[in-house]
């Protein structure tokens, strides 16, 4: 089986530690995985902002780049979803069925981190160890389009040392929605700073999700208000052993060469 | 006396506003938790609940398809029944039939010198085409039935909700409104009045009696109307709507043209989808069916006696409904049966509530059924389609099945594409030109890369400058969005890719040759 790792451009860009610890963690389970260096950004943000012109070019670069895999992994439930749930009527919208085709034999083997770990490598005991007090918010597209259900808890709740706090309204949105942060900051702020209160009342020092980009919102939140709380992405949880414990610092990745 | 809609301004400004009023944020914060928890209850004993949503988006989507023929079928069965029915293109055709029909038969009041009047029951679609106003206009007094409705009404208000227009006020505020207000529109509240909910339905019920015994004229919406007999059916809680549609002898139905139902067995899914997920009841207290005229045999010396309104009419209107069916990937909005569900369970919503959507349809359906009936031009209707994080929780709730998330981002693409076209004004120019920018940049991998070196480089500057903090505080310009209320990471000083190349040395390394030479399209 050939696996393609899909960073996503955020991740590649802004949170390098967590398709790491994806690298790390599938090796560990003994998937060999590659990352296409053609591979840009799933064109998300495009489509949801109405530039669904825009997003075209970057939907047929992405059937290009990962129709050769037999599976590809996305530390990212949105990301997941938009070529999952969108690229195809994006390519239905310009007329192009050979595209609008492709989408549809690809899509299937797009498999956001806890579906892969879970369904297709068949596995919820990964061997981790995070001796944390930790609570879990399943983000809205991990949950509502994607629907990967409770994977990501199941794998969780094996992991070793780890203390697991369910989170108060867990499956309400935190507020971020892409350009929404923009567009309406207001409400999305008011959105934000509950989903905030709710992870203090767990206790909890890190917050979990399977997206860094719901994370990188409320914990710009909880750091604003020097709340003591960190965010770490799924994978890097899961990717964290009694050998090779996750230490703090490490999401920053400030250290170059490491 | 009403207040309209019009002029309202954009979303995100009227939201600012809505956010920073706390005792808006304490009623609706509360008043949706309950309806959200009580639906979630009813729901849930459903066995075949998702079996249920599947045939009521299947019923109307059969409509629908065949709007035409089941309209006419419907006007038959109601002319056969005695009904008169009258077809209404806009809004402004609708009131002048009903204002007409409404003037002739008070006539005789104002005559005798008293004010010509009409009683409602709770109606979307005379909210929709503003009935009241054109009423009011033509000399004649429109008084509300419906509880929450009459709030709004003393209180000079807009509707905030679809079933609980006055969802955004509280029981204290209720009984000031009453206090201070009834006495002007009839009998006056107690001057004891508390804000027990029991004393202010008291009220309410005292005030209203007066007005259903006198008044000669009805005017209401339908929730059904079932094409195969011609029945109309109102759905409520109160009584106040069985009130109006038995006691006055005229009786003025107006209706959208998506009401329909083919069948009685159609009628039957959404009876038991409407009430659960609206009031999270298993039922609703009051289900008044009409179907025309009805007579009574064998009363008196045995002729035919009238029982109810023997004057029936039905406004049948289109008011935009026909361009949302123009629209094939829209057209699933008019499956719509207000049951307020999706409202209730909108974060945005639960922060904002109804009055920044600028329409009577608020929230996450409001968003998508005011660009699609208004059009997209104004500020307010370009700007609702924006109004929603994409969560995803109405799509969950709805009963029919409506893909709110897909039609916002369908509404969001046409609004982009209006100002895209020749010779449009007011064009997004940044925003537009950093997405033309970005897409550019990722649709090759060679021009992202170089792009990445931009963050990689401010990344290195930020260790130094912020001293090991991974975080930065307040920004300039449009960033400002994001850092006045978050702190935002420092970009690493390595990508993924780079780190990648480096260890990863045995794998082809070259991203694709550059095929999109020639600069930003
Ligand atoms: S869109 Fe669906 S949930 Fe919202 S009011 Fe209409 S029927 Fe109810």
């Amino acid at each position: 089986m050939r696996v393609a790792l899909f960073a996503t451009c955020f991740n590649d860009t802004m949170w390098p530690s967590t398709p790491k610890a994806v690298v790390t963690l599938l090796e560990r389970l003994g998937c060999a995985v590659e990352f296409p260096r053609a591979q840009t950004c799933c064109g998300q943000m495009f489509t949801n902002t109405g530039y669904a012109t825009e997003s075209v070019p970057l939907v047929r670069s992405f059937v290009e780049t990962f129709t050769p895999y037999d599976a590809v992994v996305v530390p990212s439930g949105s990301c997941t979803g938009s070529v999952r749930e969108q690229h195809a009527a994006l390519a239905r919208r310009v007329g192009d069925a050979g595209l609008e085709r492709a989408v549809s034999e690809l899509a299937p083997r797009v498999h956001e981190l806890s579906e892969f770990v879970v369904d297709v490598l068949g596995v919820t005991e990964v061997g981790a160890y995070f001796p944390h007090r930790v609570t879990y918010h399943p983000t809205c597209h991990s949950l509502r389009m994607i629907r990967v259900g409770d994977r990501p808890l199941r794998l969780l709740r094996a992991v070793r040392g780890i203390d697991l706090v369910s989170l108060p309204a867990a499956e309400e949105c935190c507020g971020f929605g892409g350009t929404f942060v923009m567009k309406n900051p207001d409400v999305s702020v008011a959105m934000g700073s509950d989903k905030a209160r709710h992870v203090r009342e767990t206790g909890a020092e890190v917050l979990v999700a399977g997206d860094n980009s719901c994370l990188a919102h409320v914990g710009g939140l909880l750091s604003r208000h020097r709340a003591g709380v960190r965010t770490l992405h799924l994978a890097e949880v899961l990717a964290a052993t009694e050998d090779a414990p996750w230490r703090p610092g490490d999401g920053v990745d400030h250290e170059v060469g490491s | 006396m009403s207040r309209t809609f019009v002029g309202m301004p954009a979303f995100p400004l009227a939201a600012r506003t809505a956010v920073a009023d706390a005792q808006l944020r304490r009623n609706l914060g509360h008043a949706t938790a309950t309806i959200r928890a009580k639906r979630a209850a009813v729901v849930s004993e459903v066995q075949d609940w998702e079996a249920l949503r599947a045939r009521g988006a299947e019923v109307k989507d059969r409509v629908l398809a065949n709007l035409d023929t089941y309209l006419l079928e419907l006007e038959q069965r109601l002319t056969e029944a005695g009904a008169t029915v009258h077809w209404a293109r806009d809004a402004d055709e609708a009131n002048a039939i009903v204002v007409t029909i409404a003037g002739e038969r008070t006539a005789a009041d104002r005559e005798a010198g008293r004010a010509p009047e009409v009683v409602k029951v709770k109606s979307m679609a005379t909210q929709e085409i503003g009935l009241n106003e054109a009423l009011e206009a033509a000399g004649i007094r429109a008084w509300e039935t419906d509880l929450a409705e009459l709030i709004v009404q003393l209180g000079d208000d807009l509707p905030s909700h679809i079933l609980v227009p006055a969802i955004h006020r509280n029981r204290a505020e209720v009984r000031d409104i009453f206090r201070r207000e009834m006495g002007r529109a009839g009998r006056p509240a107690p001057e004891d009045l508390t804000d027990e909910p029991a004393r202010l339905a008291e009220a309410a019920r005292l005030h209203l009696r007066e007005k259903f015994l006198r008044a000669k004229v009805a005017v209401s919406g339908a929730n059904f109307a079932v094409a195969e007999t011609g029945t109309l059916v109102v759905v409520e809680s109160e009584g106040n709507g069985r009130m109006c549609l038995t006691l006055p002898d005229t009786l003025i139905t107006v209706v959208g043209i998506e009401k329909l139902v083919p069948t009685w067995e159609d009628l039957a899914v959404f009876l038991q989808l409407l009430p659960r997920s609206s009031t999270g009841e298993r039922m609703n207290p009051y289900t008044s069916m009409w179907t025309g005229v009805h007579a009574r045999e064998g009363v008196g010396d045995g002729e035919p006696v009238g029982d109810g309104p023997q004057d029936v009419h039905v406004v049948l209107v289109d008011n935009g409904r026909t361009d949302v069916l123009a629209d094939v990937v829209g057209r699933q909005a008019l499956r719509c049966i207000r049951c307020s569900a999706c409202l209730n369970v909108c974060p945005v919503y639960e922060r904002v509530g109804g009055h920044a959507y600028g329409s009577v349809y608020p929230g996450p359906i409001g968003a998508v059924l005011g660009p699609m009936m208004r059009g997209r031009r104004g500020a307010l209707e370009q700007s609702l389609p924006y109004a929603s994080t994409l969560c995803g929780a109405c799509f969950d709730a709805c009963p029919v099945r409506i893909e709110i998330p897909e039609l916002l981002v369908h509404l969001r693409t046409q609004v982009v594409e209006h100002h895209r076209a020749p010779g449009s004004r007011g064009l997004p120019k940044p925003e537009a030109l950093a997405m033309r920018a970005g897409a550019w940049t990722f649709a090759d991998a060679g021009r992202y890369e170089k792009a990445q070196n931009a963050s990689t480089l401010a990344g290195r500057l930020g260790d130094r400058l912020l001293h090991g903090r991974g975080t930065v505080g307040r920004m300039p310009g449009p960033l400002s969005a994001w850092s006045d209320a978050r702190d935002a990471p420092v970009p690493p000083k390595q990508t993924f890719r780079q780190w990648w190349a480096r260890t990863h040395t045995d794998t082809p390394a070259d991203p694709r040759p550059d095929t999109h030479e020639g600069g930003v399209p």
